[in-house]
């Protein structure tokens, strides 16, 4: 059998996207600083006004910059395209309402980022969109909330903080046995780790700041589109099934077959809502994407020397550490579902229970010296935070239950420095801890 | 706009502009295993300069009905009654692959339908590997893959595509996985039976244009042109850096090319 020839995941990081700028020959994706691009002549104006030909008009809605950034991740998640975003909370939104409008319900795990179980919780409401919550290992709870008028099922890989596996094949399974699209935050994971279309997902989002960026210096975000979901036969899905009066009456299911969702995610949400990507801002992510393949191993490998210190902390009489989880490991339920699912590791962030509780966790934090104590994941310097009190804190007390957040909860995202330095770091802040 | 065809609901894309049936007109054939959208940036530019443009989903494909046909004999035919049909005299045929093949032969069997032809993507025969062709009788998915493989170039393999955000390779493997059982084992089974190529190559009695992508692999720009020198008075136009899939990977340079056909 002749084999089908396509390049690979470390060559896609580096070149998706992007060829040499033709008339430059500028080798790195040149920042296209500019908010319009000019028109070669009146026909070429009104062509790309009908969508006659594909182009860039206006920064908003596109540009070059930001395209490769676009392509480059659709390749690395194999989706039919990617719309950029100005962060990981804008495109959760903007997957949201390119969906539904007033009356439309979601199912989505309870353990997902505060932010995000804000958006739904709060926010989404007074637009007339509401959510239903399911913990994530409750795979007949999310059939039992499906309604009528349920449009989307979302969750992430990993919860955020609890470290839960999402059985992406089963909730997809439920997802499309009610004619609704599965989509899913695969921020923690990057697809170095897991390709969530490849699990059933038919849209995938990620905080891009995160793992993908991976330096902690740009905020964005992206949703892209597996091109999977048959709108037409759910037929629940108008904006994507019928005529469009504010886009040249597209019927975008019609006009762009596997690419609808994302033709209409841009044509609409980004023209609409605004809330694109700056061209600096994918220039400086499109760096960290170059080496995500490098710095995934370095984060897998980081996490996994922390996680053995920390369970060696556990099993020692003196020690500090209560509890530790990290799917990897043998006592985590999910730990066989791992296994299938991020075969390439599980994730960087590992979370833990000091002994002590809230007291205990604010003087461990502040004694820590290479962690950097802030609200972030996914940079190439180690982090920590106590999510109780930050991340989640607009979280009632039954929420924080749901989302798998105690008290005693100190959520650590693994970086690339030597690990014996992070394990010598955690080692005396957590003597520091316990000497209160 | 929704149409039947020998009893079958036929539907065919116009490009956002209504067809008036006695304008000029152009039909768009799309290969094998795909449909109308292939040319999603052809029909629309081609429709905004005046042609009536009717992008078909063949039988068995896309949205229309029916099964798909067996060989380049029967689409040839279905395009006449296509035709017929929709309540057009003549008509510009282009054809991409399959579409190629069915565009030339059905300019042979009714020249008096057919004022000119536009032929992507072509070569006097067409076979098929065998593993491909086995694949997909088989409808093992390997076959869309070696389809994608093969029939992108550099644009489609590496990207920098024009229309910002969209991944080629990952598109045309969707498209292809939304083909109904069977169908892209017949389309391909029915491009590598044909051997009226040249026959019909020299039959045809209209202008012709043959538009070949110097990066393809699966009918190669030699082939191509071998074809345009056995159609009376045929002209080339060679799209640089292009694969088979030519509309998506180089789509404005084919719909200028395509827009310039003097018929």
């Amino acid at each position: 059998m002749a084999d089908a020839k396509f390049l690979k995941f470390d060559t896609l990081s580096l070149h998706a996207g992007q060829v040499p700028d033709p008339h430059t020959g500028a080798r790195a994706v040149p920042i296209y600083q500019s908010s319009s691009f000019v028109f070669e002549d009146a026909d070429h104006a009104a062509s790309l006004f009908n969508l006659e030909q594909p182009g860039h008009i206006y920064s908003r809605i596109s540009n070059p910059t930001v395209a490769v950034l676009e392509e480059r991740l659709a390749r690395l998640e194999g989706g039919v395209g990617a719309v950029c975003t100005a962060s990981g909370q804008a495109a959760l939104t903007l997957a949201i309402l390119t969906l539904m409008g007033a009356g439309g319900h979601i199912v989505a795990s309870a353990s997902i980022y505060g932010g995000s179980r804000n958006l739904l919780t709060y926010t989404l409401p007074r637009l007339g969109i509401t959510t239903t919550f399911v913990p994530p290992r409750d795979i007949d709870g999310f059939r039992a909330a499906i309604r009528p008028e349920t449009r989307l099922v979302f969750g992430e890989v990993l919860g955020n903080p609890g470290l839960e596996v999402l059985n992406l094949p089963a909730v997809a399974a439920i997802a499309h046995e009610a004619g609704v699209p599965f989509l899913v935050d695969s921020t923690f994971c990057t697809p170095y780790l897991c390709r969530p279309l490849e699990h059933g997902a038919d849209l995938v989002m990620h905080s891009v700041t995160k793992w993908l960026g991976g330096h902690g210096i740009a905020i964005g975000g992206v949703v892209i589109d597996g091109g999977t979901f048959d709108w037409e036969a759910s037929g629940k899905f108008p904006t994507l099934t019928e005529p469009y009066a504010g886009y040249h009456g597209i019927d975008f299911a019609e006009e762009y077959g596997p690419a609808a969702f994302i033709m209409r995610a841009r044509a609409e949400g980004l023209r609409d809502f605004g809330a694109c990507m700056a061209p600096t801002t994918a220039f400086h992510l499109l760096q960290g994407v170059e080496t995500l393949p490098l710095r995934m191993k370095g984060h897998i490998h980081n996490a996994r020397r922390v996680v053995g210190f920390l369970e060696s902390d556990l099993y020692d009489d003196k020690g500090a550490v209560a509890w530790v989880t990290y799917p990897e490991l043998a006592d985590h339920p999910d730990h066989r579902l791992a296994s299938t699912l991020l075969p390439h590791g599980a994730g960087a962030v590992v979370s833990f229970g000091i002994k002590g509780g809230r007291a205990a966790g604010k003087r461990f934090i502040e004694s820590l010296s290479l962690f950097s104590h802030l609200a972030n994941v996914g940079d190439a310097k180690s982090l920590v935070i106590h999510p109780a009190s930050t991340t989640h804190a607009q979280l009632d007390a039954e929420a924080l239950a749901a989302s798998g957040v105690g008290e005693d909860m100190i959520r650590l995202s693994i970086g690339l420095e030597d690990a014996d330095d992070l394990i010598d770091d955690l080692r005396q802040a957590l003597r520091a801890a316990t000497k209160g | 706009m929704d149409v039947l065809v020998n009893g079958a609901p036929v539907y065919a894309h116009t490009g956002g502009r209504p067809v008036d049936p006695a304008g000029p007109v152009t039909v768009l054939l799309h290969g094998a295993g795909m449909d109308h959208t292939v040319w999603v940036h052809q029909s629309r530019y081609l429709a905004h300069r005046g042609q009536g443009v009717l992008a078909v989903d063949l039988p068995g494909h896309g949205r229309s009905g029916g099964t798909a046909l067996d060989s380049i004999d029967a689409l040839a035919d279905w395009t006449a009654a296509f035709l017929d049909a929709v309540g057009i005299g003549t008509a510009v045929l282009a054809g991409h692959s399959m579409g190629a093949l069915t565009a030339l032969h059905a300019a042979a069997r009714h020249p008096a339908r057919v004022t000119g032809l536009m032929l992507l993507g072509v070569a006097e025969r067409m076979p098929v590997h065998p593993d491909l062709l086995a694949a997909a009788r088989a409808d093992d998915p390997q076959a869309a893959a070696l389809i994608a493989g093969w029939g992108f170039g550099p644009a489609g393999h590496v990207g920098g595509h024009p229309a910002p955000g969209l991944a080629l390779i990952p598109d045309a493997l969707r498209l292809m996985g939304r083909a109904g059982p069977g169908v892209l084992g017949v389309d391909l089974a029915a491009c590598d039976a044909f051997r009226a190529g040249a026959a019909s190559a020299a039959a045809v009695s209209c202008p012709a244009l043959v538009i070949v992508g110097e990066k393809d692999r699966m009918s190669p720009a030699r082939a191509g042109k071998a074809l345009a020198a056995l159609i009376p008075g045929a002209s080339v136009t060679a799209i640089a850096g292009a694969g088979h899939m030519m509309m998506l990977e180089t789509p404005v340079a084919v719909s200028k090319a395509m827009a310039a056909f003097r018929h």
